[in-house]
């Protein structure tokens, strides 16, 4: 009897054990498939974000130009006061 | 607008008017930067290494912007930002090669020295990029297309479609190369204009 009730409790505890993990590992597959907003829409995002990426890079090198562009002004306006 | 439908790459096929086609516009406004050393090592004409070092300039930030939308691109098709693709590392090498032409231009003082020098430099540069972007990985194995037994988008995925808006998106982003590197050179000239008449 007693043999038979050590079994069932290891079955039972065996089982408390495993599901959430069982359970956890469900959720993860699930969580893998829609973990990014990058790969829904078939990844349309990522050519958004390389859109972003080379407009950002041309609008940095614009600004750059223009402070070299102020720096002369600058230097002219000197120029012209002396 | 119809595009091939293909597992793994999905919509992201449309980064063939934005990361390919700045690759290929880098590789236009080197060969223009090239051609400019040349000229001002036959001429020493300063006005030449004024052209030729703006778009140099103007050509390797297109390729910075090519490997950070590569990054993007390779992080969500091959799975990781970096991969050890041999493409990948020897276009580093070239961009290197090319960010010590620009270390070596600031590092002269005389202008008709540093052109000299750094027209020498951008050919020797040029030279070493060609192999390294275009042959060697195409010699062993690489994930990019058209490398390395890989086929070549044209083989079965560059249709007529993506076709008719690649060139011109090629021709686009030549042209805006080309738009910014002549603001500069403008820009550059004044300031040359400038530096003389405060040593006169």
């Amino acid at each position: 009897m007693k043999k038979v009730l050590k079994v069932i409790v290891f079955f039972l505890l065996s089982f408390i054990i495993f599901i959430p993990y069982s359970i956890a590992q469900e959720m993860d597959e699930k969580s893998v498939d829609m973990a990014d907003t990058m790969r829904t829409e078939g990844k349309i995002y990522v050519v958004v974000v390389v859109v972003v990426i080379l407009f950002t890079g041309l609008f940095i090198y614009a600004i750059n130009t223009d402070r070299k562009l102020s720096k002369v002004e600058k230097e002219i306006q000197s120029l012209k006061s002396q | 607008m119809e595009v091939p439908k293909l597992s793994i790459l999905n919509e992201t096929i449309r980064n063939l008017f934005f990361h390919v086609a700045i690759w290929f516009a880098m590789f236009i406004l080197l060969i223009v930067s090239v051609i400019y050393s040349i000229k001002y090592l036959k001429s020493s004409d300063l006005n030449n290494d004024v052209y030729a070092s703006e778009f140099a300039t103007m050509g390797i930030v297109f390729g910075l912007l090519g490997v950070a939308t590569g990054s993007v691109w390779a992080k969500f098709t091959w799975g990781d930002w970096w991969v050890n693709d041999p493409k990948l590392n020897a276009t580093t090498i070239a961009l290197l090669i090319y960010l010590a032409y620009f270390v070596l231009r600031s590092s002269i003082e005389d202008s008709y020295q540093k052109g000299r020098i750094s027209a020498v430099y951008n050919v020797f540069a040029f030279a070493a990029a060609v192999p390294l972007i275009f042959i060697l990985p195409r010699l062993t194995d690489s994930l990019h297309p058209g490398n390395g037994g890989n086929p070549g988008f044209s083989a079965y995925d560059l249709d007529n479609n993506l076709r008719k808006v690649f060139y011109p998106a090629i021709i686009g982003w030549t042209l805006l190369g080309v738009w910014f590197a002549s603001m500069r050179v403008r820009l550059k000239k004044f300031k040359i204009i400038v530096e003389e008449h405060d040593l006169n």
